[in-house]
């Protein structure tokens, strides 16, 4: 019967974790932009990794250009 | 990549994306439709910024129209600067700007790395959504003028109005959130402990038993005293307004079945219906939170303040000063820029002006100014520098006059919705089955007369009927605004399903607002004589002239003397030794007998007239189809047009016969003319654009401002509806029709579990168990059919 009624103290505080993770979430305004997270998160250290395949990008594109 | 670039036709601009090909400016091995989209480039380029090209294509937004030098200088003054910062300390302000030009990552990253521009920005973040961007920067090294010059600089110009000023961080109210989630999370741990009552647990384990039931009343606690307070709240106003809405019936039904339940377990005679009370609520908040969805980048309430620019240039003992709008004083002499708008009414002083009041009076042509004229306030001057002495104040002046004016008029009568109704004649039936129960088992059986009393009062209440209304509405605005109308609450479906009159606004609303389509009637032109032409109206900045200059195609010099114009009539000049005149017909003629067409332009040769130039309004995309589809519905139309009626035929026969339009209409007139349409019993929907439409979209119900832009300004309105979305209006308001076909559809359905229930309750025997199985299956049930019917109707009309 203990087990049980532990189990229980167990699983309400569990629970009571994300509600509180839940809650501060919202505190911090996670919620107030749903768009700018999902792209921010792409552009961490692009510039440096980038560098080089984007110059070499960029001189396809003149080829092209000056084709026109 | 090369898809974009290959077509042969196009030269895209490497910043901005327009097609460049008549006059591109060739740079670094790159094509600029302006020295403006160049510029910002070089910018970057020096900053080693480029990743901003090659995270979206052409990210940039044109910049053709260069800022003015100096526009800023406002944000010098320590007043103007400290009403905008939102925190500063001793080494950091913080500041925020509204950009309306964000539109993609690009944006995102450029905005992000700001400090890779400036050093002393220490950290700038973007809201997408808002379209905002919060700077930290260390004002020791650089001022919020250099920012906004900055930002400017690389083609995010700040919008700055006077709205902003003293503007405080908007608190989003989140209270709902929290009570949603604490209900959410006790209602699940209920759902949880009542389990090994539900399933018979042993009976010799009874402390287990009671320990259960006592962690159930402490779950329900924070329910019924926290979340629940959502419905008391609504309850509580709607009884002080002597009118019972839907909330009242629930929150008697929430404190039935919490006493019931606190009784049971206090006195051992059960486990009480904490699972379903929790749960109730929990529904019904989810579907309030769906219903009231803001949309954050948009508001409904928008007033002329935020029209206004922040601060203006004012001339003072022979220099140029800022000075914010609240501190014009009579007399004051103030510098207005081209394309800057007229703060306050005043007398023209220096310079010739040329005004735009379309927004302000739905005027299409702009008005032409001399020297001594009253200027009035809210047009934007489109050519040089004028300078105006102020005679009446902004607060006082004609434009906020009308605002304050329209808004002083009485509140819109305010309408119940249906399903108040519905819950009220509900409530009545339950409270009849409820008392024959009652003197039945009082007969019978008196101990089982409170159980069966309770037990009616919480199968009963119309929670069914709340989420059906709810849940259906928050699916309709969803849709909706996939399809960019966006509406200000639920309310308003409700009211456009009822409306039986639409009136338009023209300018700007059926048209693009600019004169776009010319139509030459006449002698046919040789190419010399357009060519004249062409070098005669390019002598004149006025808006008609430039666009016959765009007709003729040609751009060429010559030489032209004898050059006269006079503002609003016409030009003329002796070009290639031949009088070429453009103008009005008694400029022509000197005939001032016939009366004036504001939309005809005369071409003379040698004072002989040899043609015509008709201007017409650009319709916008497929209006006249939907004109012509609504007609056919039987709706009654109207046009109000603050314009003149030289298109009068042409919208007769688009609109048909019966159709009432109206034209020179001033504000007042406008909203005149709606309040006689409603007291002639007419449910009227407004659907215009401009200041001008303000007292009529306020005075309808249903006043929807069409906007070209998210962060265009609208006036105060019901709902905001993108532009090229108008021609979806038939369609718009027959779902806003079908949705209280769902919600009800949805409630009939509901009734059959409620006389499950109640079949239950009357006889006596509802166990907790039942309920915990009824309530949410039939919530879950109602979610799902008004889910898939809503979804059903807005595919049926073809909408997004």
């Amino acid at each position: 019967m203990n087990v049980i009624i532990l189990l229980l103290i167990a699983s309400i505080s569990v629970a009571g974790l994300f509600l509180l993770a839940f809650i501060w979430s919202v505190k911090t305004g996670q919620y107030k932009d749903e768009v700018s997270p999902a792209i921010r998160i792409l552009f961490d250290d692009i510039p440096s990794i980038r560098k080089k395949p984007k110059s070499k990008d960029e001189t396809d594109t003149h080829i092209v250009k000056k084709n026109v | 990549m090369a898809k974009t670039t290959t077509s042969l036709t196009a030269v895209q601009c490497f910043h901005c994306g327009e097609d460049c090909n008549k006059d591109r400016i060739s740079a670094y091995e790159k094509n600029f439709c302006c020295s403006g989209c160049k510029m910002v480039f070089e910018i970057l380029d020096k900053s080693n910024l480029c990743d901003y090209y090659s995270i979206s294509k052409t990210p940039g937004t044109q910049q053709k129209n260069t800022i003015r030098e100096g526009k800023f200088s406002f944000l010098d003054d320590k007043k103007i600067a400290a009403s905008l910062t939102q925190f500063q300390n001793e080494n950091r302000t913080h500041i925020n700007f509204y950009l309306p030009q964000i539109h993609c990552s690009s944006c995102l990253w450029l905005l992000e790395n700001l400090h890779r521009l400036d050093n002393a920005i220490i950290s700038s973040k973007v809201n997408f959504e808002r379209k905002e961007v919060d700077i930290v920067f260390s004002h020791h090294q650089t001022s919020l003028r250099k920012i906004a010059e900055l930002l400017s600089g690389i083609g995010y110009e700040p919008y700055l109005s006077f709205n902003d000023m003293g503007k405080q961080m908007p608190k989003v109210n989140a209270s709902k959130i929290y009570k949603l989630g604490i209900a959410g999370f006790c209602f699940a741990n209920i759902m949880l402990m009542s389990f090994p009552e539900y399933f018979g647990i042993d009976t010799k384990e009874y402390s287990l038993l009671t320990t259960f039931r006592f962690a159930n009343l402490a779950l329900s606690l924070p329910v019924f005293f926290y979340s629940a307070t959502e419905f008391y709240v609504s309850a509580w106003k709607s009884i002080k307004h002597r009118f019972l809405n839907i909330d009242a019936p629930i929150v008697l039904a929430i404190w039935v079945t919490f006493g019931r339940s606190i009784y049971e377990v206090l006195s051992g005679t059960g486990g009480g219906y904490f699972d379903s009370m929790s749960g109730i609520v929990f529904f019904m908040l989810v579907g309030r939170v769906l219903q009231d969805t803001t949309y954050r980048q948009l508001s409904f309430e928008r007033d002329y303040t935020s029209y206004f620019p922040i601060a203006v240039t004012r001339v003072f003992e022979q220099k140029y000063e800022s000075i914010l709008l609240s501190e014009i004083k009579l007399d004051d002499t103030l510098l207005i820029h081209h394309e800057e708008l007229i703060p306050s009414d005043g007398i023209l002083t220096r310079g010739k002006a040329l005004i735009d009041y379309s927004f302000v009076t739905g005027e299409t042509a702009p008005v032409e100014k001399e020297m001594g004229e009253i200027v009035y306030a809210g047009g934007k001057q489109l050519g040089s520098n004028i300078e105006l002495l102020v005679i009446k104040e902004v607060a006082q002046s004609y434009l906020t006059k009308l605002w304050n004016k329209e808004n002083d008029k009485s509140e819109k009568n305010e309408t119940y919705s249906f399903v108040h109704l519905l819950s009220r004649y509900f409530t009545w039936i339950v409270f009849g089955i409820a008392f024959m129960a009652a003197a039945y088992w009082y007969v019978h059986d008196i101990s089982k007369v409170w159980n069966v009393i309770t037990s009616i009062l919480i199968i009963a209440c119309p929670c069914a009927l709340f989420l059906s209304n709810t849940f259906t509405n928050g699916n309709i605005l969803r849709r909706l605004s996939r399809n960019h109308l966006y509406l200000r609450n639920a309310e308003v479906i409700e009211r456009m399903a009822s409306i039986d009159c639409i009136v338009f606004d023209k300018t700007g609303t059926l048209t693009t607002g600019r004169f776009q389509q010319i139509v030459y009637e006449g002698e046919p032109l040789s190419v010399e004589q357009k060519n004249k032409l062409s070098v005669l109206a390019s002598q004149s900045v006025h808006p008609l002239s430039k666009a016959i200059v765009s007709w003729t195609g040609i751009q060429e010099r010559a030489k032209i003397s004898s050059y006269k114009e006079v503002a609003g009539y016409g030009i003329e000049g002796i070009v290639g030794s031949e009088l070429i005149s453009l103008g009005s017909y008694s400029f022509i003629t000197k005939d001032k007998s016939k009366r004036r067409e504001p939309s005809i332009v005369y071409v003379a040769i040698e004072e002989k007239i040899i043609g015509k130039f008709i201007f017409r309004n650009q319709y916008r995309e497929q209006v006249p189809t939907m004109l012509s589809q609504l007609g056919l519905e039987y709706y009654h139309m109207a046009v109000l047009s603050g314009d003149n009626d030289g298109e009068k035929n042409y919208l007769q026969t688009l609109m048909g016969s019966h159709t009432t339009l109206l034209f020179n209409q001033d504000p007042i007139d406008k909203l005149k003319a709606i309040k006689k349409l409603q007291e002639s019993g007419k449910k009227v929907m407004m659907i215009g654009d401009g200041l001008n439409d303000a007292g009529a979209l306020t005075q309808a119900d249903v006043g929807i401002a069409i906007s070209e832009t998210n962060h265009h300004f609208t006036p105060a309105s019901d709902g905001i509806l993108s532009a090229e979305e108008l021609p979806k209006l038939y369609r718009f308001i027959q779902l806003c029709k079908a949705n209280k076909k769902v919600v009800v559809t949805a409630f009939v359905i509901s009734i059959f579990y409620n006389i499950i229930g109640l079949s239950f309750a009357v006889s006596g025997s509802l166990s907790p168990i039942v309920a915990a199985i009824l309530m949410p299956s039939s919530s879950i049930s109602i979610v799902l059919i008004t889910f898939g019917l809503s979804n059903y109707c807005s595919n049926l009309y073809q909408l997004k």
